[in-house]
């Protein structure tokens, strides 16, 4: 494929992957309730993953599997980095289990405050 | 105001990250090829079929070259497990008693008892191939997770037992870390292989590789499980605020 | 994927946010898989699209599912004061 395809896409995946992430972060900053900000963490975890991936793409690469197929139509192939997508992997399990820690710290507050307005509780601290 | 101060710092956060990345690259090769000097990259895909003989180069870099990764990284989710259920702690009413997500309808209950067989056997697939075709211990788990929480969502008194999960857990995970200790008596490093390794694209290739994965199988299941079947036995005070 | 992101963002009932975050998992693995990474995009459609939703609407059934039912709460407790 030509290369001002590549020029093209280089935008388009970089560009939405860091478009999601700010996207998250904004959440996160501006929004009250504790649940928006969790859902917001969790799509800054999806926006890196995207963007980690994406960085260890190669022009015309294959997928780093050594199967029967891979000998016989793709040997000349340049093949993807196995190792980000290995890290991601990884990335992908944990944040699951942070999600779901965060989430019974939620329903913990909320089981003491009956809120989930974050200046509600930093007044019923005092 | 604070909503354009957010706005401004992400726009400034936004545009050094994006000058990063475009400056890279997408799809480039970012290294410099030499003899001496070769991206590790490389070294993981010549020593992935040469010395290990595993056809999945993402299993061989997870389970073996960088085990001690996945070791922590199981332990990050014993650990999660473990903080859930201190932080979700009540006494319980009445052992098996948890609140009635969905009245699921004779269609649900029957469709979920035909379904879940094949879902466990899906999840055994994946995670036993995992050195052959793309999938391993992580997704396999996940998929058997995935069906106990058919089964949880579609019988009111559908319980897992905890005891169960804590041995099938603490089993796979001396599994683990035993298969890994046993690479120093050989006179190596940890998880390093003292299995024959067979040829490329057998069932039964790669060492100890497919052991290891099969442990890590099982105990991602067991623990996600425990993660759904507490959060659902976690009664809310009221319905809807 | 983007529009999802915004939508999650934006909406008030968090019943649709959830989702919408479901959607923004299932889009992300077909993208994995586009640019080869078979294992992660089997990863991240089996945790983000299954188990992390469902925990999230566990906990909205087990809270509130409005954004500012919080902020009516508060008002109507300073007004019993």
């Amino acid at each position: 494929m030509d290369n001002t395809y590549y020029d093209l896409l280089t935008y388009v995946v970089y560009g939405s992957a860091i478009l999601v992430m700010l996207i998250g972060l904004y959440a996160v900053l501006v929004k009250k309730s504790l649940l928006k900000i969790v859902i917001g963490l969790s799509i800054v975890d999806s926006g890196l993953n995207l963007l980690i991936v994406s960085l260890g793409y190669l022009k015309n690469g294959t997928a780093p599997i050594f199967s029967k197929g891979f000998f016989e139509l793709a040997a000349d192939k340049p093949m993807v980095d196995p190792l980000l997508q290995a890290l991601v992997l990884t990335a992908i399990v944990i944040g699951f289990g942070v999600t779901a820690v965060a989430l019974s710290l939620v329903i913990r507050l909320w089981r003491h405050h009956h809120t989930l307005y974050i200046d509600e509780i930093k007044n019923l601290k005092w | 105001m604070k909503k354009v101060l957010v706005i401004l710092l992400l726009a400034v956060v936004g545009f050094y990250l994006a000058d990063v990345f475009i400056g890279i690259g997408f799809g480039n090769d970012h290294f410099v090829k030499s003899d001496e000097i070769k991206p590790v990259k490389d070294i993981y895909l010549q020593q992935t079929v040469e010395n290990l003989k595993v056809s999945n180069a993402v299993t061989s870099i997870v389970v073996n070259f960088r085990g001690f990764d996945t070791l922590g990284e199981v332990t990050v989710l014993f650990l999660s497990v473990t903080a859930l259920g201190s932080i979700l702690y009540r006494k319980r009413h009445h052992a098996g008693d948890r609140s009635v997500l969905f009245s699921a309808s004779s269609i649900v209950t029957a469709g979920s008892k035909l379904l879940f067989p094949p879902i466990l056997l899906l999840g055994a697939y994946v995670f036993i191939h995992g050195h052959l075709s793309p999938g391993g211990g992580f997704q396999g788990g996940v998929i058997i997770a995935t069906g106990f929480l058919l089964m949880l969502l579609a019988y009111e008194n559908y319980t897992v037992s905890h005891n169960a999960l804590s041995i099938v857990e603490s089993f796979a995970g001396i599994t683990f870390a035993v298969i890994g200790l046993m690479g120093f008596m050989n006179g190596g490093t940890f998880l390093q292989n003292f299995l024959p390794v067979g040829t490329l694209n057998d069932l039964f290739s790669g060492g100890i590789i497919p052991i290891i994965y099969i442990a890590v199988g099982f105990k991602v299941a067991a623990e996600l499980t425990g993660v759904i079947y507490t959060v659902l036995n976690e009664k809310g005070d009221q319905k809807n605020g | 994927m983007i529009a999802a992101a915004i939508y999650a963002v934006v909406q008030k009932d968090l019943l649709y946010a959830v989702i919408a975050t479901g959607i923004i998992s299932l889009i992300l693995s077909i993208v994995f898989y586009i640019l080869q990474a078979p294992d992660v995009a089997l990863t991240e459609a089996a945790i983000g699209v299954a188990l992390t939703t469902i925990v999230f609407i566990i906990t909205i059934r087990n809270t509130v599912r409005m954004e500012d039912e919080s902020d009516k709460n508060k008002n109507i407790k300073s007004a019993a004061k």
